[in-house]
């Protein structure tokens, strides 16, 4: 409709514009169409080789998943590595693990929402869907830990034959309604984001299940003013919502640990301190997906480098507070003067699981620190590397916390040494297969980018973008930081 | 027989619409609607909208939420199944206040979201606007102003030569079984 207006005057104007100053957010004068033909092309179009190739491995992985889950229900727990003292095992690491990695979707889509970083638009869809798909890889660690996993449902506060209710001052039961209220809210939040773009993908539908599948989810949305205006403020209340919970549900995820009374556990860092180390792993697995699927499908004047780098930049700070807690609990063990805390510290960095501990402090600590330097922030290759170590310390963090302290508790008659079974590395292996091909799944028949919210923060999405004044001081000056 | 069921017309940029929307609330309509890919800033005040009431539905079904989640486990610890557990009394509110919580936000966004869905009046699969073929870009880059007949002011004839005037493009009577 209006592409020429759009084409031409974009780079002169674009240059004073608040949505952007000298830095639009997206790049290569995107008008409103080319966004809708950009990311609905993604879809309408056959996937590019590749996508086949990345698919292909992830369904055997999940088909592995599947396998090993198979066997545990068959033979029982016992296929798994864990022993006494260690009752806790790779399941609740990968448990962990996975929640951790969920909570950078949350902080994209609510928390940097309300604070108004708009540059969140072109990767908060992405990271929604990991934050969903992580979710569900972490329900399954726990859902089949209990081993009779079809009577999981004792956990949920249901009147029963037996009489029998759930213990409402465990924190195994907090966090069934923690994690339970995170993935609720999620997907909530998720789908309503996406219905103005289902909409748009109902409009350019050519096939009859399209029209039909497209027309249902989008729930007859018409963009209407009156529908945006109740949208806007449920989609903000929303954010408001999530926003406690994103830094509530780790919290409570740490409280699993430290309400109990085993050192290196019961301490009240943990609540910050989990949840800055999972907004700094999940940070680490957005950069991870987006850098493929940005390479994959072309879209790098969507996600631009500046995206990134703003990425990098919050997984510097998480990752230095994840650094200065790792300190902090060493510092606090020596300091409280008890002997079994100095004990587990000590034996952490340099007992039989040494290597464990400085695989974690060189991942998580270290690595981070290259990005205070802007080269290393803006090279696609270095991030993408950087940001796999970063998955990688912060699953090993999750496997100090719950072995160290398990394996060597107050009694050393009791002390034994944990390691996996085959059955255990398959099953966590799956649970990436399940992860990769959820997410795949997603990028195929899905909006990966929040079209309705990119094009607003277009230039030419301003009211004011055709007026002469436009970018003068006059029409800027109503309060928007350039 | 057929009837009007709306008139539709087509805008270029956000900015046209804006002022359209003014002109027509100044006209003194007051059931149309302004149809865009996203939200417009500044648009609830041209088109004279009153603050959406959804914080209060928010607000109340987050306060349901707190209640019944403090109310289940206070029953089921002190009436349904009191058990003394690690020698804490029954009546434990502190270890309470986390699943309390965590029903505070659910019920919020459930509150959100199909408080939103009950003022937006969706789902609604159709609706007179979806019979106009060029509606559809309404989704990718179009702007659009629909007036209903429900509009005390509306009257087809001059409703349309109304939306011309006041620079709608591709002014469209769309009409279906009465």
């Amino acid at each position: 409709m209006n592409d020429q207006d759009n084409q031409s005057p974009i780079a002169v104007v674009a240059a004073e514009h608040p949505h952007g100053g000298d830095n639009p957010l997206i790049k290569e004068g995107h008008t409103f169409r080319s966004v809708t033909e950009k990311v609905c092309g993604i879809i309408e179009k056959k996937p590019p080789s590749m996508w086949w190739v990345l698919f292909g491995f992830a369904s055997s992985g999940t088909l592995i998943l599947l396998g090993s889950l198979g066997w545990l229900v068959w033979e029982g727990t016992g296929v798994w590595g864990l022993n006494n003292p260690v009752g806790w095992g790779w399941a609740i690491v990968n448990f962990v693990f996975w929640v951790g990695i969920g909570h950078a979707g949350t902080l994209i889509s609510a928390i940097l929402f309300l604070l108004r970083q708009r540059w969140r638009t072109s990767i908060n869809r992405f990271a929604e869907a990991m934050t969903i798909v992580a979710v569900i890889c972490a329900g399954i660690f726990p859902g089949f830990h209990v081993g009779r996993f079809w009577v999981a449902y004792y956990l949920a506060p249901v009147p029963n034959q037996m009489g029998v209710w759930p213990n409402f001052r465990s924190p195994l039961l907090w966090d069934v309604f923690a994690v339970g209220t995170y993935f609720t809210v999620s997907l909530l939040f998720w789908y309503v984001g996406m219905v103005p773009d289902l909409a748009t993908l109902r409009d350019r539908a050519k096939t009859k299940i399209r029209r039909l599948v497209f027309g249902f989810l989008s729930l007859g949305w018409r963009g209407g003013n009156r529908q945006w205006q109740h949208y806007e403020l449920g989609y903000l209340l929303l954010a408001g919502l999530a926003t406690p919970l994103v830094l509530s549900v780790h919290s409570v995820v740490s409280t699993d640990f430290a309400t109990s009374l085993l050192p290196g556990w019961h301490t009240t860092i943990f609540p910050p301190y989990f949840v800055a180390g999972a907004i700094f792993s999940g940070f680490g697995m957005v950069l991870t997906l987006t850098l493929i699927a940005r390479k994959v499908y072309g879209l790098e004047n969507i996600i631009t480098i500046d995206h990134l780098e703003k990425m990098n930049k919050i997984i510097l700070v998480t990752g230095s507070m994840v650094g200065y807690a790792y300190i902090m609990e060493f510092f606090i063990s020596w300091y409280s003067g008890n002997l079994y805390e100095v004990f587990t510290f000590v034996n952490r960095a340099f007992g039989n699981y040494a290597w464990a501990y400085w695989i974690m402090m060189a991942c998580n600590v270290i690595t981070p620190q290259f990005f205070w330097f802007k080269k290393v922030r803006r090279s696609v290759p270095i991030m993408f590397v950087l940001s796999i170590f970063v998955n990688i310390g912060m699953w090993f963090e999750r496997f100090v916390i719950t072995v160290t302290s398990l394996s060597r508790d107050f009694l050393p008659s009791s002390w034994d040494y944990y390691a996996p079974t085959l059955w255990d590395v398959l099953t966590f292996v799956g649970s990436f297969g399940l992860f990769f091909t959820l997410f795949l799944l997603f990028l195929r028949f899905l909006p990966a980018i929040a079209m309705s919210e990119v094009k607003g923060v277009l230039p030419q999405a301003d009211p004011h973008y055709h007026e002469e004044d436009f970018g003068s001081e006059k029409a800027v000056g109503e309060g928007v930081p350039s | 027989m057929k009837e009007v069921k709306a008139i539709i017309a087509s805008f270029e940029t956000p900015g046209e619409l804006l002022h359209a929307a003014e002109k027509v609330r100044d006209e003194g309509y007051t059931r149309f609607d302004c149809h865009s890919p996203f939200p417009i800033h500044g648009m609830d005040d041209a088109m004279g909208l009153k603050r959406s009431p959804l914080g209060f539905i928010v607000g109340g079904m987050a306060v349901l939420g707190a209640a019944v989640g403090l109310g289940l486990q206070g029953w089921v610890t002190t009436v349904e199944y009191p058990l003394i557990l690690s020698g804490k009394a029954l009546w434990s509110w502190q270890a309470y206040i986390i699943i309390t919580f965590a029903l505070f936000v659910l019920f919020g966004a459930f509150g959100a979201v199909f408080g939103m869905f009950v003022l937006n009046r969706i789902p609604r699969w159709h609706h007179p606007v979806f019979y106009s073929d060029r509606f559809a870009s309404v989704t990718d880059d179009g702007f659009f102003i629909s007036i209903e007949p429900g509009d005390p002011k509306f009257d087809a004839e001059n409703t349309a030569a109304f939306l011309t005037a006041i620079g709608g493009k591709d002014v469209e009577t769309i009409e279906g079984d009465a």
